[in-house]
């Protein structure tokens, strides 16, 4: 049976991957906003290194996390339109697993590019070298508790109005602890505090934190949004 | 202690006054509101039964 | 300290809740009990102002600024006990399907908004005699704001939902995570506080506590936990009202009353 589970997980998964393939354009919207607001930083901020380098690891850290609220509509809202998440809900298999597949999916479109193309937009922000690893390590780490703790108010709010304005409201109190350390790690590998390790090692726990608990909350709000 | 000495409040009189003023005004929506409210739904309620009994 | 004496105080109300869980027993009890709540919490406010802003004496350090505290740590305590009954209440609603359990928490988020609301502008008040400035990002200030949105945010989602059912236990899920979440907040909230402003003082480095402040702080606390019982009686009733309308006991008690 566990078999069976892997293989549902997967097919969640893979067909995450293919609907991106053919919708690709509002998975951009993350990337594109994220490139967007570090571009304005400067503009606004000024060309002045120094004053860039300071404001850096919080300016790169909030634009990813505004990235990922912008794409966390998209988590179920399509599904929810065309009945397929009803398909899932009455799926033999525990809905928490396929919910975490769904959310891996979202993860590896959001997060895992954010993560990626992050060191190009760290040298516009005058980010020094030396943090880069930091930087990535931080978001590889921190968007996927992004994405899993996001899962939850974006299955709360399906079909309500103004749910777009209504997810980004709920899920920011709840963001604050990974930005806080996420920043945090990122300008202290630049020179501005203690060593990173602690805090990365702390976002690890959150992440572990948050795959045991999300999956649940979110499979039990998407229960309370379907009934 | 004369009243305009516990007016000033050492010099802070503005910072504790506005304090206390905005705490208690709180207060005041917070006990308004729901009675202005209750009423409102008893006499709905009211007048949708009054409605009733005259449809029957 | 407070938070024990409100666990204690929340824990009688869950019991009361389940022996009063039907909403008509519940409505005639409420009924009975404000009176005796909102007699309580004018007395103790009036008590607890007369303490706080009279017979203490002035601080040492703070001179008579500090007589803020009377007004913002009761507020700033409630609005954590509120959280913490609005969760327990809306977590009891969802797991037992409880109608009354998911009132008693939907009555419960404004007051508690508002309690936060009250703690974040006196804590400004408070701050800018002392430091200076119209907002300082001190670790209890910054905790308090992340939970007014909170409130806010359950709030929202109570009402952009029409069915009330669902509205109910989609509000639980929030209220739940968000009570999970809040020891988190405060932790990475204070730990970033300490590190960002290590040697200055914070609003939680509060003057020196005598007996004589006690005493007031005390009575102030008392005073706003009786006064969210009090309205809490009283919005509950109303939201049963209307909830049970078409029960025969509420049409009898409509024909019947003014």
């Amino acid at each position: 049976m566990k078999g069976g589970l892997f293989h549902a997980m997967r097919a969640v998964f893979m067909r995450e991957l293919l609907v991106f393939w053919r919708r690709s354009t509002e998975v951009m919207t993350a990337l594109v906003f994220f490139v967007i607001v570090t571009t304005l930083f400067p503009l606004a901020v000024g060309p002045e290194r120094h004053e860039l380098m300071l404001i850096a690891p919080g300016v790169l850290w909030v634009a990813a996390l505004l990235a990922t609220t912008l794409s966390l509509n998209h988590l179920f809202a399509s599904d929810y339109q065309d009945g397929s998440l009803e398909q899932l809900l009455m799926s033999p298999y525990p809905l928490s697993a396929l919910v975490l597949a769904k959310i891996a999916a979202h993860w590896v479109l959001t997060g895992l590019p954010l993560a990626l193309l992050s060191p190009l937009l760290a040298i516009q922000m005058a980010l020094p070298t030396k943090a880069m690893g930091t930087l990535v390590g931080s978001l590889l780490l921190g968007t996927p508790i992004l994405s899993l703790i996001g899962a939850i108010p974006a299955a709360l709010t399906l079909g309500v109005r103004g749910g777009g304005v209504l997810v980004s409201l709920l899920v920011l109190p709840l963001y604050t602890p990974v930005l806080i350390f996420g920043a945090e790690a990122v300008a202290a590998s630049a020179g501005q505090g203690f060593a990173s390790v602690a805090h990365l090692s702390l976002l690890g726990a959150f992440l572990a934190l948050a795959l045991s608990f999300a999956p649940w909350a979110s499979s039990a709000a998407l229960r309370v949004s379907l009934d | 202690m004369t009243f305009s000495q516990f007016l000033a409040m050492g010099g802070f009189g503005f910072y504790v006054w506005s304090a206390y003023a905005f705490a208690g005004v709180m207060v005041l929506i917070n006990v308004v509101q729901p009675l202005i409210h209750g009423r409102k739904v008893w006499q709905t309620l009211r007048r949708d039964l009054d409605r009733a009994g005259e449809d029957e | 300290m407070g938070e024990f004496g409100g666990l204690a105080c929340v824990t009688r109300l869950i019991k009361f809740t389940h022996k009063y869980g039907a909403p008509k027993r519940f409505y005639l009890l409420a009924g009975k009990l404000v009176p005796w709540f909102a007699a309580l919490t004018a007395l103790l406010m009036v008590t607890g102002l007369y303490l706080g802003l009279y017979w203490a004496p002035p601080d040492y350090q703070q001179g008579d600024a500090y007589r803020i505290m009377f007004v913002h740590v009761p507020n700033a305590w409630m609005s954590m006990m509120a959280y913490m009954a609005m969760a327990i209440f809306a977590a009891s609603g969802y797991i037992w399907n409880v109608r009354l359990a998911d009132m008693l928490a939907k009555a419960t988020a404004p007051l508690g908004a508002s309690f936060t609301l009250t703690a974040l502008v006196t804590g400004s008040l408070w701050g800018k005699p002392m430091w200076g400035a119209w907002w300082v990002w001190d670790a209890r200030l910054t905790s308090e704001l992340i939970l007014f949105f909170l409130y806010v945010g359950y709030m929202a989602l109570q009402a952009s939902i029409d069915d009330p059912r669902r509205a109910a236990h989609a509000s639980a899920i929030l209220a739940i995570v968000g009570v999970v979440n809040i020891p988190i907040i405060h932790y990475s909230v204070y730990w970033w506080h300490t590190l960002h402003q290590p040697a200055s003082l914070t609003l939680t480095n509060q003057p020196k506590i005598y007996a004589t402040m006690l005493i007031p702080l005390i009575v102030m606390s008392m005073a706003f936990m009786f006064f969210y019982l009090t309205m809490l009686c009283v919005r509950v009733r109303s939201e049963i009202l209307l909830r049970e309308q078409h029960t025969d006991w509420v049409r009898k008690l409509i024909r019947t009353r003014r």
